[in-house]
């Protein structure tokens, strides 16, 4: 039999299995969270809450790595684009962050040359076709993207490329759930861990977080049934008071990772503490470029000047971030804040878990 | 965010992978993964393929999922056989 990897997940007979096997075991109240975009996305389409018995409550992490980059990021971005014979480089859901004062978008209407691409490929092509412009990627993303602009920087080494340069803003996961449980005010009894996260890192990642906090924490897949699975695993740790570090995404997730993505991280970054929206500082969070790459680095090749900044006021991305909040005790949603006119940035990106709410709930 | 459909490897080039999601084509890189050949279903984020999916971790997949779906049928033949 030739497995397609997609229609067999989407057995309706396994998605109502493991709901009615979750219904039939889950006796505590409890709080679970995912910290994966894709995830908050999968759970609304799927309308897995609808089918969750009254004792589940799902929560979204930190897991759109747009909603976690910090203001002056956001800030720094848009200095970039400002820059005479710059191309700005990002991905798609940047162009509408809302900076202090402007975001991407506002500046391209206003005549800077800030292009979207599917990937930092398309950038290096860039470079090689405008050797005169200087050419800058933003990298924002978690250890599933960071590989992919690792690549494209190692690949502008080769090529001797002087025109191409990136911003990174890239964050890992396993400290921010450290900082995550470390926090007052938060409660989580078990955790979705991100599939494709962990195809980089592997499960073996996560085993200093585990074994600090002996937090329930499982690695899903996309499908509903795979994230079915997660829950269902987690409500047996929470219910017989075993907790675990499990891999329910075995198909796509080894124990110890992609070792090429690993070793291309380590040659081209150096893990720095870095600011997170809503989490502040976190100790060994982000990943800025080598020092012996620094003709690659944006930070270092501009000298990129911004005024003290704020987030915006009244808005609650932080709280809804960290799980403290839900979208709608937010005072600004759905009233000054809407996926067409966002305050903050857990409205803009499709992956937000308020635009996510806006979408899906109304 | 990440693409979390697998897909299939229809054609390389100079490492980089032509590669199709219900027949919808888009090229990859294939510098993060070794050993991917025509045929493969890779995980692809960005631009770049970052996992090999092997047919047999697969299929195992399959039937875990399969046999923890089935703890409620199987529990419930169990209550009528005893009673």
């Amino acid at each position: 039999m030739t497995i397609k990897h997609m229609e067999e997940y989407r057995d309706a007979e396994i998605s109502r299995g493991l709901v009615e096997k979750i219904r039939a075991s889950s006796t505590r109240k409890i709080r679970l969270m995912e910290v994966c975009g894709t995830h908050t996305v999968s759970i609304f389409r799927s309308g897995i809450r609808s089918l969750l018995p009254d004792t589940i409550s799902l929560l979204s992490g930190p897991g759109c790595p747009v909603c976690v980059t910090d203001q002056k990021e956001i800030d720094a971005f848009i200095a970039l684009a400002r820059f005479k014979d710059v191309i700005l480089t990002t991905f798609g859901d940047l162009m509408r962050v809302p900076g202090t004062e402007t975001s991407l978008q506002k500046e391209k209407a206003e005549g800077c040359d800030i292009r979207v691409v599917y990937s930092t490929m398309d950038a290096i092509d860039l470079a090689v076709k405008y050797p005169e412009k200087k050419i800058v990627f933003l990298g924002v993303g978690f250890e599933t993207t960071a590989p992919t602009i690792a690549a494209a920087i190692q690949t502008a080494k080769q090529m001797n490329l002087n025109n191409f340069s990136v911003f990174s803003a890239h964050k890992t996961v396993p400290p921010a759930l450290k900082a995550l449980m470390s926090m007052e005010n938060i409660r989580v009894d078990g955790f979705i861990l991100p599939g494709h996260v962990s195809v980089i890192v592997g499960r073996d990642a996560y085993t200093p977080f585990f074994e600090q906090f002996r937090t329930p924490s499982v690695i899903a897949g996309f499908e509903p049934a795979d994230i079915l699975q997660a829950i269902s695993l987690l409500v047996m740790q929470i219910e017989t008071g075993s907790p675990e570090l499990a891999n329910a995404y075995g198909r796509a997730v080894t124990d110890k990772g992609n070792p090429t993505a690993e070793r291309l991280l380590q040659d081209t970054f150096k893990i720095k503490d870095v600011a997170w929206r809503g989490l502040g500082v976190i100790p060994g969070s982000g990943m800025k470029i080598n020092a012996d790459l620094g003709a690659y680095d944006a930070e270092r090749q501009f000298a990129i000047e911004i005024p003290a900044s704020e987030d915006p006021k009244g808005c609650a991305c932080g709280e809804i971030l960290t799980g403290i909040k839900k979208p709608f005790e937010c005072p600004l949603y759905k009233t000054r804040c809407t996926p067409m006119d966002p305050v903050g940035p857990c409205m803009v990106s499709g992956e937000g878990t308020c635009a996510a709410y806006y979408k899906y709930h109304g | 965010m990440c693409l979390a459909i697998p897909s299939k490897i229809v054609k390389i080039e100079n490492g980089m992978a032509t590669i199709d999601v219900d027949g919808v084509q888009r090229k990859t890189s294939l510098l993060l993964v070794e050993d991917a050949g025509i045929g493969d279903y890779v995980i692809v984020h960005a631009g770049f393929a970052l996992h090999k999916i092997d047919e047999a971790d697969a299929m195992e997949s399959l039937r875990i999922l399969k046999e923890a779906a089935a703890f409620v049928e199987k529990r419930g033949q169990d209550n009528i056989e005893s009673s």
